[in-house]
This record gives structure tokens, sequence and C-alpha cells, in this order.
């Protein structure tokens, strides 16, 4: 039974992984830029989660509604405004600058809400289920389900949308979609935009379930890179094999040799991954 | 040898002097301004000359610290702790390199970066030998009073800084310089003309890890308490990168003043916005970056027509 527990526990976190790591996959696919941001992004929609829900009472589960559209201002105007400048640049220069941007967004959160741990606890609590031996929680079972359905809205704007397919142009080759009259620097703002609100209604998932502080936003960046890694950059499914794979890992590795080493053996098997096999499990060029 | 690398030699032979006329505060700030240009002239060999963009800075920074640390509390002197820390940095950069250099662009930058994680938490998880989470406490090497000890450290820490500009110097009067910059221009080619880059490019690496293993060891005897959070910060990656993109990547000069003038601005941050230091720093990359992208050496060339390397 341990076994059945430790393969759903690997299933449900390994979907809220997908969703952590699929904006950041998507801004390195299409901008070319590792976005150190994104952490921090997912730590202030849990702010904003927990916020709404102290404040106003308004629950989680609305809360992505707001955050999107949020999120996906503030990603527009930061591409805009400051990383469109220099999208040309070396990999040193834009990745510092991200870096940059993650330290003056970490310090205001930190200024502002402190660095305490935070919870967002639903009164009442809404339990948990179990069949056979297998007990699994209902906030997280549904936090599962809604990280799977924010996972698929991006699969079909990406596959059916207009912008979506001018999104998947730019990203397989800038120079011709630029020839073909796609607007480059405004779809690499609407991809960053994109990014940043799986990062904000990632976030609002996370504040159900695990603890919040600023200092989180690290722990939470360093899932997205192995993720991407793992599973690819470029497609939906790679994200999702990856945040599996990812769970299904540190699940593993927690019950065999302890959970001190969760996180040393997933970074391991990151630097494991990209010497041998750098395009990932699932990796393409073209985002479907 | 070129001018500006006399005028570093010439600038840090200069720094010697401070003890003659600085109290214990300017000898501490001497120290840390000594330490942060071992870690950007370091880091200048691998991501300035070589052109990898390296963030693995801090790992072999505390790498060298617990090295040293844990060497002193077995009661090592000094001197062997802290060459022990270089060596073993070298090495053990040497061979990781081999690995890791094969990537390039994004996947080298997260894979430099991961090395971070991976050391922390082994050392975090090693509670026998490093004391884990709780931290390593290293004896006191000397009890000569403040002032000694303070002068001690300092001119230990110059010491090592010397011996980085040296290597710096040498590296780039020597074919390995030759190579490296082949390779920052155009890997593939500098292969197909018979560069053996993957021994190339781990030298580089290795020489970049020593000095900043051996400055960590350093590091841990002057403050006699080290925790893996404290030396395995990510800001020990990001500082040398900062420092040299404010001098101007690529001179060995202009990255040590750099890092002379980072620490200027830090000090005066610190000092006065405790609670906003770390956003301070974001502003003033994000500025750096937008705005003076080729560094202050760049504003050189605007004045009197002198072109800096550009990468």
């Amino acid at each position: 039974m341990l076994a059945a527990q430790i393969l759903i526990n690997a299933l449900v976190l390994g979907c809220l992984y997908a969703c952590i790591a699929i904006g950041f996959s998507l801004v390195w696919g299409v901008l070319n830029v590792i976005n150190l941001i994104h952490g921090s992004f997912i730590v202030l929609g849990a702010y904003l989660a927990w916020g709404l829900y102290q404040s106003l009472g308004i629950s989680p589960w609305y809360a992505i509604g707001i955050a999107a559209p949020v999120f996906f201002g503030l990603g527009y105007i930061i591409q805009r405004l400051i990383l469109n400048r220099v999208m040309a640049a070396p990999v040193l220069v834009t990745l510092t600058l991200t870096f940059g941007l993650d330290l003056i967004l970490n310090n205001a959160m930190i200024y502002y809400f402190k660095a305490d741990y935070r919870k967002l606890t639903l009164t009442p609590p809404m339990g948990s289920v179990s069949l056979f031996d297998v007990v699994v929680p209902i906030d997280r079972l549904i936090a599962t389900a809604s990280a799977l359905v924010l996972t698929g809205v991006l699969y079909l704007i990406l596959r059916r949308l207009r912008v979506g397919r001018a999104i998947i142009a730019v990203r397989l080759d800038r120079d011709a979609a630029k020839l073909m009259g796609v607007d480059v620097s405004s779809i690499y703002a609407i991809a960053f935009g994109l990014g940043a609100a799986l990062a904000g209604c990632a976030g609002v998932l996370m504040a159900l379930i695990f603890p919040i502080s600023p200092l989180t936003s690290t722990a939470y960046l360093g899932k997205a890179f192995v993720v991407c890694v793992l599973g690819g950059l470029g497609s939906v499914s790679g994200a999702l094999a990856g945040g599996v794979l990812l769970a299904l890992i540190e699940g593993i590795g927690s019950a065999l040799i302890g959970p001190a080493h969760a996180t040393t053996l997933s970074f391991a098997l990151l630097i494991i991954f990209l010497i041998v096999r750098p395009q990932g499990l699932l990796g393409r060029k073209g985002f479907e | 040898m070129t001018r500006s690398n006399l005028v570093l030699l010439a600038l840090v032979i200069s720094i010697g002097a401070l003890p003659v006329v600085g109290g214990s505060y300017a000898l501490r700030l001497g120290t840390i301004a000594c330490m942060y240009g071992i870690l950007a002239l370091s880091w200048n060999v691998v991501g300035g000359i070589a052109g990898y963009p390296s963030f693995a800075t801090a790992a072999f920074f505390g790498f060298g610290a617990y090295a040293a640390g844990v060497l002193l509390g077995r009661g090592a002197s000094l001197l062997v702790s802290v060459s022990a820390a270089g060596v073993l940095s070298f090495v053990l950069a040497g061979l990781l390199g081999a690995a890791l250099l094969r990537l390039r662009g994004h996947y080298f930058a997260i894979a430099s970066l991961s090395l971070i994680e991976v050391f922390r938490e082994l050392v975090n998880n090693a509670t026998d030998l490093t004391g884990g989470g709780m931290g390593l406490n290293i004896p006191l090497t000397s009890t000569a009073g403040v002032m000694a000890d303070a002068t001690f450290f300092f001119y230990i820490m110059w010491g090592l800084l010397a011996g980085t500009a040296l290597m710096v110097v040498a590296v780039a009067r020597s074919k390995l310089g030759f190579g490296l910059a082949c390779i920052r221009q155009n890997e593939t080619a500098a292969d197909m003309i018979g560069l053996n880059t993957t021994i190339y490019k781990s030298v580089a690496f290795g020489l970049s890890a020593c000095f900043v293993g051996a400055a960590g060891g350093v590091y841990a005897a002057w403050v006699h308490y080290i925790d893996p959070s404290d030396v395995f910060d990510i800001l020990y990656s990001v500082k040398p990168i900062v420092m040299a993109l404010i001098g101007g990547l690529g001179s060995p000069l202009g990255v040590l003043i750099g890092a002379f003038v980072y620490l200027g601005l830090e000090e005066v941050v610190w000092r006065n916005y405790i609670q906003i230091h770390s956003g301070v720093l974001g502003v003033l990359i994000v500025i750096l970056l937008l705005f003076l992208p080729h560094g202050l050496m760049s504003l050189r060339s605007r004045i009197v027509g002198w072109r800096p390397n550009r990468v």
C-alpha cells in the first residue's frame, strides 16, 4: 500500500510541479530567457490568494480568476519596459537582469509581508478522501485538477488562438516570423505575460498546500529548473512528464534514503540529465 | 605586458599599504575588497575571457570555506588548510568542468547554478563532518589582539589577491589565454584547428575555482563561524558578475575596479538602507545593464577613443 500511496502522491504533486514549471518553460522556449523572477511571481500569487481570503473572504478558486489578468499585466509591462531592451544581448545579460528584478520583487515582499511563514487555512477544512488505504486531501486534489485545467488552457491558447500560433512561430524562427508580419516584440510581451499569469495562478494553488514566505521563491524556481530539464523544453506534455517524474523521484528518494536527500537527488539528476540528455524526455523544437 | 595589466599589478601592490594608514574599519573593508577582487578576477577567467556564463563561484567559495574549516577544526595550520582548500577546489572544478563545460549558454548557466544547490544540500546533510545546518565553529588561529588579527587576515587576503592577479596576467600572456579567447569567439572553429577545447576549458574552470576556494578558506578562518546558507549564498555567484559588468567584461583591470566600486556602493547602501539593501542592489543591476552594458571601462573610449575588450 505504501507504494500506491507514493505513486498517488507523486501524481498529485507532479501536476502541481508541472503547473509551476510550464510558464517558466514557455518563457525560456519562446524568449530564450531564463526567467529568475518566476519563483517570486509564484510567491506573490500565493500572497494574493492569502490576502483575498483573509481580508475579503474570496475563495482561492475564484482568486485564480483575479490572479491571471493581474499577473498577465505585470509580466506584459515588465517585458515591454525592461526586458525587450536587452533581447539581443547574450545569456549573461538577460539572466543577470532577471536576477536583479527578482531581488527587487523579493525584497519588496520581505519588506511588506515580512519573512514569517503564513498558511492559508480554509474554514471549514475540506477533509480527505480515502480509497482502500490510499489517502488524499481534497484541497490537494482540487488544486491538482486546477493545475491540469490551467495547463490545458495554455495548450488550447497555443493551439487554437491566432496569438498562440504567432507565439509558436516566434519560437520556431524569430526572423521568419518577423518576415511574415508578426510583431515580435509584442509577442514577447504576451508570452512573458502568459508565463507570469501561469506563475501567479500556480502561486494561488500553492497557497492552499504549502506555507507562504518570500524565502520559498528559490525552492519554486529550483523545481521549475529541474522539471524543465527533465521533461524537455517546448511542450506542455514535456512539462507534465517532467513534473510527475520529479515528484516520483522525490517521493521514492524520500522513502528510501530519507527526505533530507530529496533535493540533492533532484539536482544531481538535473546535472546528469543536462549532460547526457539536454533535450529532456520529450523535448522538441516547436511548442505545440 | 600590456599597460592595463601593469596598472592592475600596481593597483594591487598599492592596496598592500592600507594597514599603514587605516584603522580597524578600513582593514575590515580592505579585507572584503581583496576578497571581492579575488572572486571577480577569478570569475573573469571563465566568464569574461572564455565567455561561459558561470554561476558556480558560490559553490567553490563554500566548498573552500568548508574544506578549510574542517581541516582547521582538526588542528591543521592555516597555511595548510587554505592551500588544501585551493588545491581541492582546483581539482574538483577541473573534473566537474570537463563534464559541465560541454554545455553551452543557458544550459551551462543552469547547471552551474545547480552546483550551489547540490553542494549546499550535501554539506547540510553531512552533519557529522560539517555540523549541517547548525554551522561550523572554527577555532581562533591567533590571539594577539584585535588589530593584529585584522592586519594578519588583511595581508593573507591581499596575498591571495596578488596571487590571483598574477594568475590572471599569466593566463592573459599565455597560450591558454589566447585559446580561451578563441573559444569565446568561435568554439567550433577553435576545435577544428586543433585546440583541445575540453582541456582548455577545464583548466580555466579549475583556475577560476582555485583562488575562490582559497578565499573561502581564509574567509572561514577570518569570521570563525560558517553555515551553509551563508557561504553557499547565490549572491557570491552574482556579485562577481555584477562587478565584472560594472568594470567591463574581459578586462582584468576593469573587473578589479568594478569590484571596488561595487564594494563602495554596497557599503553605502548597507549603512543607509539595511531593510531594502537587496532591492537597491537589484535596481543597481537593472540600471547598469540597461544603460551601461559595457561597463565603466567603456566610458574611457567615449572620452579618449580607446576600445575595451568587448564580449
